[in-house]
């Protein structure tokens, strides 16, 4: 169902790109983050029931993200406008980026990408120098929450107290 | 460091002396719940928890912790402060009770006269929650939720695990036999 070649895997650097945003649709990737962590959130769609609890819960999390200096990107794709109106209704204030045209090119490039033209429920966190450190795929019906993503932050920033320590 | 699918989400911060508990003490189920006043389903799942500590009266006890998602529910902090306000003068379930029983009535007019059925102080309240004094409590619960696999509200960990199944009766019968059998 989802890419054949499987989702990235921790160790590959991070496909760069952007795409344009909200609230205002200007364009936003990762590489703008170096020096943070990034959390790339790929989900389904907007509106779903599942996919507006996982992002309305990231959204919720986010002074526990700010602990971390983490970024969240929720990755859809869904044009901006949908992503306008979800984000509104949802109180969603962190990027979701419209993986629109060409549809699905950046979910594809991370190996989440489905064969129904949704992008896969897929979790990827990049480390500061934007090398992919964590990644985890769920089933499209189930919100994964955020607890291995606290983990992978956890696990990052230990690992760079011995480097510098 | 890849995650296989369906990983079993655990409970990590054990219950302790400054929960919230209804049940006898020494129960061989504990079902923890992470909740949200304001949320439909919470809502939705109360009376079958009451229905359930009512039938595994001797079995079954119940935590609740807040899990507010503010961003969608613009009154669940509030209603959770309140809540912990009540807990300090040792109301935390009349007033549990008394805002799942008025969901449509959250908003600070008809908070207070909840206060006041409870037979509290609102004015004393308001001004804690004004105060934010409450605020830390509610936080520390929201993030051992969330690192603790909270997905949504409600969430349940039976016995430490995370339940993920529904939440009605028979559903929930099923969790805690199973638990208690286990």
């Amino acid at each position: 169902m989802s890419d054949p070649n499987g989702l990235i895997q921790p160790g590959r650097p991070a496909p760069g790109f952007t795409l344009p945003a909200t609230p205002d649709g200007g364009l936003v990737g990762p590489e703008q983050f170096r020096g943070r962590p990034v959390v790339l959130a790929f989900y389904p769609a907007d509106w779903s029931p599942v996919c507006g609890d996982q992002m309305s819960l990231y959204q919720s999390a986010a002074p526990v993200f700010d602990q971390y200096r983490a970024v969240v990107l929720g990755i859809s794709v869904d044009g901006i406008w949908s992503h306008r109106a979800f984000a509104e209704s949802r109180g969603i204030e962190f990027p979701l980026l419209a993986d629109f045209e060409p549809k699905g090119e950046v979910a594809r490039s991370y190996g989440a990408y489905m064969s129904n033209g949704e992008a896969a429920r897929a979790l990827v966190v990049l480390d500061p120098a934007g090398t992919v450190t964590w990644s985890q795929l769920s089933p499209p019906e189930v919100n994964p929450g955020a607890d291995g993503i606290f983990d992978a932050l956890d696990q990052l920033a230990a690992d760079r107290k011995v480097m510098t320590g | 460091m890849s995650t296989p699918l369906q990983v079993t989400a655990r409970l990590r911060d054990p219950v302790t002396t400054d929960d919230h508990v209804r049940g006898p003490a020494d129960a061989s189920v504990t079902v923890v719940e992470y909740g949200d006043f304001q949320c439909q389903f919470c809502g939705a799942a109360y009376p079958n928890l009451h229905e359930l500590l009512r039938q595994r009266a001797d079995t079954v006890r119940l935590v609740y912790r807040y899990f507010p998602i503010a961003n969608v529910h613009p009154y669940a902090e509030r209603a959770a402060e309140t809540a912990e306000a009540a807990g300090a003068r040792g109301r935390f379930w009349e007033m549990h009770d008394w805002l799942y029983e008025h969901q449509d009535q959250l908003d600070p007019v008809h908070l207070s006269l909840g206060v006041e059925q409870v037979g509290l102080p609102p004015d004393e309240l308001n001004a804690e929650v004004e105060g934010r004094n409450h605020a830390d409590r509610v936080r520390r619960d929201f993030v051992g939720g969330i690192r603790s696999g909270v997905n949504g509200t409600p969430t349940l960990f039976v016995n430490g695990v995370r339940h993920d199944g529904g939440y009605d009766l028979p559903d929930l019968l099923a969790a805690v036999d199973a638990a208690d059998n286990a």
